[in-house]
C-alpha cells in the first residue's frame, strides 16, 4: 500500500487561537481514516486544511508527494482531492441530476468556447456527463429522485446528493465532512455502507466525525485531536482502549475540585 | 430546440425588424421610432446587467461602462477619424479589459458589499470624465458624426448613414440588430455548460469551488461580457445623440438598469428586454399625469415588485407550461 495523503506538522493560528497545531499523519491509499474529536478540538479546520480551502500557517499536505496547500481549492479538486460539505451545501435550486450533471464539470474536454459554440467535442462531453451522472445516481440510490428540485430532498437523501456530488469529479481522495451527522441509527447504517462502497470504487476516505459508533464501525484507522493536537492514532479497537482518548472525552478526575 | 420557440423567435423578429418599423414610419411618428430605439439599446445594456446578477451579484455600475464605451468610440471617432464600425467592437473591448481590471479585485466581494462599489464605479467614472482633458471635461464631446459607409472589398454592407434619408431608422435597425445579436448570443449561453456554471456560482460558489470550477476566473469572465454588453450600447448611444457628456449615464441610469432586470425576471434571459420595454415605455406613457408621474410610477413599480417577485416573465397562463 502506498501513501496517498501525507500531513505534516499542520499549523492553523487564527490571531492567538491556535486551532491546528502541528498534526502530522498519513493516508494510505484506498483506505478509510476518521479524525475524530470532542466539539472545538479543530476538526473542521484541519478538513478545511486538507482541502485547501484554508491556507496552513505552517506545515504542509502532501498528496502523492506533492505539496498541495495553499493551492486554490478548484485546482486541488483538479488535482483529485476533492470534500464534500454538510447537506446544506447543495445547489439548492437545481435538480438532482443537473447538480450531478455539473459537477463532471473537471471532466470536460471541450473548453468553454466549445461548449458555447456546441462543438462536436461539447456534445460527446454533455452526453458522457449524462450517462455519468445517471450511473452515479443509481449507485447512491438517487435514481428516483433524479428530476426533483434539491431544495427538496429528505435529509438522508441529501448527504447522499452531497457524495454523489464529489464523485462525479472522478476523486482519487474524497473528503467527507460529518457525513452522518443527525442521522437515525438506520440512516446512518445505510450511509456507513456507502461510504464503503464509494471505498471499494478505488477512492481513499477520509472522514471527519462525531457519530463514534459509526466511526468504530467504518474505520480502518482513526486519528483522535483534541485542543488542536493529535493525540492519538490507530485502529478502531486501539482507540477505544486509549487512555487520552476516553480522558478527552469523558473528562479526567480533578482533584482541586474534588471529583 | 423546440418548433414552438423556433416559431416564437420568427415572430418576434418579423415584429422587431418589419412590423415595427412599418408602423412608425406610416403613422409618421418620430419620436416613437427614437423611444424604440433607446429601449433596444438600454436592453443591451440591462443585458449586461442580469448576466452579473445570474452570477449572484447585484450590478449598479452599468453606467460607468457605458459612459467608458461612449467616450471610447467618441474619441477614437472624433480624434483619431477611426471607423464607428471598428469603433464600436473597441469601445466594447476597451470596456471589457476595464472591468477584469476592476472586477479582480471587487467581484470577491458579495451581496451588498458589492453593489455599492458598483454604485459608486458609476459616480467615479462621471468625476473622471468630468476632470480629464481627454474627454473634454464637463464640455463633453459634441459632433460625432454618424456612422460611415461599412465596406468589404468594395462591397457596401452598410450604407454611409449621413447619406441616409431616413437617420431614424437606420439607427432603429443598428440598435435592433444588436440587440437580437446580444440576446441571441445571452440566450446560447445561459444554455450551455457556461450558464450552468453561473448558476452553480449563483447558488453556492465554495461549492463550485470544491468541484473544480475555476471561481474567480469565471466570475471575472462573466463581468467582462456583462461590461461590454455596457460598452456597446454606450457607444451607439453617443453616436445617435451625437455627443457624450459626463451626466449622459448618471447613478439613476444604473439604477434603472438594474431595475429592468428585477422587472423582467432574473431567471430569464429574455427577462431584461421586457423589462426594459414595459418600464420604458411605461414611463413616457405617464407623462400625462404630469406632477404624478414619479408617484404613480413608483407605487406600479412596488406592487409588481411585491406581487411578481421573480419579474414579467415568471406570470404563467392557465395552460402555459413553466420553461
Amino acid at each position: 500500500m502506498s501513501v496517498a495523503l501525507q500531513v505534516r506538522g499542520i499549523t492553523k493560528r487564527f490571531g492567538g487561537l491556535l486551532a491546528v497545531n502541528n498534526v502530522s499523519f498519513e493516508v494510505q491509499d484506498k483506505e478509510i481514516l476518521s479524525v475524530i474529536g470532542p466539539n472545538g478540538a479543530g476538526k473542521s479546520t484541519l478538513f478545511k486544511l486538507i482541502s485547501s480551502f484554508l491556507r496552513p500557517t505552517s506545515g504542509e499536505v502532501l498528496f502523492n508527494g506533492k505539496c498541495i496547500s495553499g493551492l486554490s481549492p478548484h485546482t486541488v479538486a483538479r488535482i483529485g482531492v476533492v470534500r464534500t460539505f454538510q447537506e446544506t451545501t447543495i445547489f439548492r435550486h437545481m435538480n438532482v441530476r443537473d447538480n450531478v450533471i455539473i459537477a463532471h464539470h473537471l471532466r470536460a474536454s471541450a473548453g468553454l468556447t466549445g461548449f458555447f459554440l456546441n462543438s462536436k467535442q461539447a456534445i460527446v462531453d454533455e452526453k458522457k456527463f449524462g450517462e455519468s451522472a445517471d450511473e452515479i445516481l443509481e449507485f447512491l440510490g438517487l435514481q428516483e429522485c433524479r428530476d426533483e428540485i434539491a431544495l427538496n430532498l429528505p435529509h438522508g437523501h441529501l448527504r447522499a446528493l452531497g457524495i454523489a456530488i464529489g464523485l462525479a469529479t472522478n476523486p482519487k481522495v474524497l473528503l467527507l465532512d460529518e457525513p452522518f451527522a443527525g442521522m437515525n441509527h438506520d440512516e446512518t447504517t445505510k450511509a456507513v455502507e456507502m461510504v464503503r462502497e464509494v471505498r471499494n470504487r478505488g477512492v481513499t476516505v477520509l472522514l471527519v466525525e462525531h457519530d463514534m459508533q459509526a466511526v468504530m464501525k467504518i474505520s480502518e484507522r482513526i486519528v483522535v485531536i483534541n485542543f488542536g493536537e493529535k493525540i492519538a492514532e490507530g485502529s478502531p479497537q486501539e482507540i477505544q482502549e486509549n487512555e487520552k482518548v476516553i480522558e478527552a472525552y469523558l473528562g479526567s478526575e480533578d482533584e482541586s475540585i474534588g471529583i | 430546440m423546440s418548433k414552438k420557440f423556433l416559431f416564437g423567435v420568427a415572430v418576434f423578429l418579423l415584429i422587431m425588424l418589419v412590423l415595427v418599423p412599418q408602423i412608425l414610419l406610416a403613422t409618421d411618428r418620430k419620436d416613437l421610432m427614437s423611444v424604440a430605439t433607446s429601449i433596444a439599446l438600454n436592453s443591451i445594456i440591462a443585458a449586461g446587467v442580469w448576466l452579473t446578477f445570474y452570477i449572484g451579484r447585484i450590478n449598479i455600475g452599468q453606467g460607468a461602462f457605458a459612459l467608458l464605451g461612449g467616450y471610447v468610440s467618441a474619441i477614437l471617432i472624433v480624434h483619431y477619424d477611426v471607423s464607428f464600425w471598428l469603433s464600436l467592437p473597441l469601445a466594447g473591448l476597451a470596456c471589457a479589459v476595464a472591468s477584469v481590471l476592476i472586477g479582480l479585485p471587487i467581484l470577491r466581494l458579495r451581496g451588498v458589499y458589492f453593489a455599492m462599489v458598483t454604485l459608486t464605479l458609476t459616480e467615479v467614472g462621471r468625476l473622471l470624465a468630468q476632470a480629464l482633458s481627454l474627454t473634454g471635461g464637463p464640455k463633453g464631446i459634441t459632433n460625432i458624426p454618424p456612422p460611415g459607409a461599412l465596406e468589404f472589398f468594395g462591397l457596401t454592407i452598410i450604407p454611409d448613414f449621413a447619406e441616409l434619408e431616413n437617420l431614424r431608422l437606420g439607427y432603429y435597425y443598428l440598435a435592433v440588430v444588436l440587440m437580437i445579436i446580444c440576446f441571441a448570443g445571452m440566450w446560447r449561453l445561459v444554455n450551455s455548460r457556461l450558464g450552468f456554471l453561473c448558476r452553480s456560482l449563483q447558488q453556492n460558489e465554495e461549492l463550485a469551488s470544491s468541484i473544480g470550477v475555476n471561481v474567480t476566473h469565471l466570475r471575472v469572465l462573466a463581468y467582462a461580457i456583462s461590461s461590454f454588453c455596457g460598452g456597446i450600447g454606450g457607444a451607439v448611444f453617443a453616436s445617435i445623440v451625437q455627443s457624450i457628456y459626463p451626466n449622459t449615464f448618471p447613478i439613476q441610469e444604473s439604477v434603472n438598469y438594474m431595475l429592468y432586470c428585477f422587472l423582467g425576471g432574473l431567471n430569464y434571459v429574455f427577462g431584461p428586454m421586457l423589462g426594459t420595454g414595459v418600464l420604458y415605455l411605461g414611463w413616457d406613457f405617464l407623462f400625462i399625469l404630469g406632477q404624478y408621474q414619479l408617484l404613480v410610477y413608483s407605487t406600479i413599480l412596488i406592487i409588481l415588485i411585491l406581487f411578481l417577485p421573480n419579474g414579467l416573465l415568471s406570470v404563467r397562463l392557465p395552460g402555459m407550461k413553466r420553461v
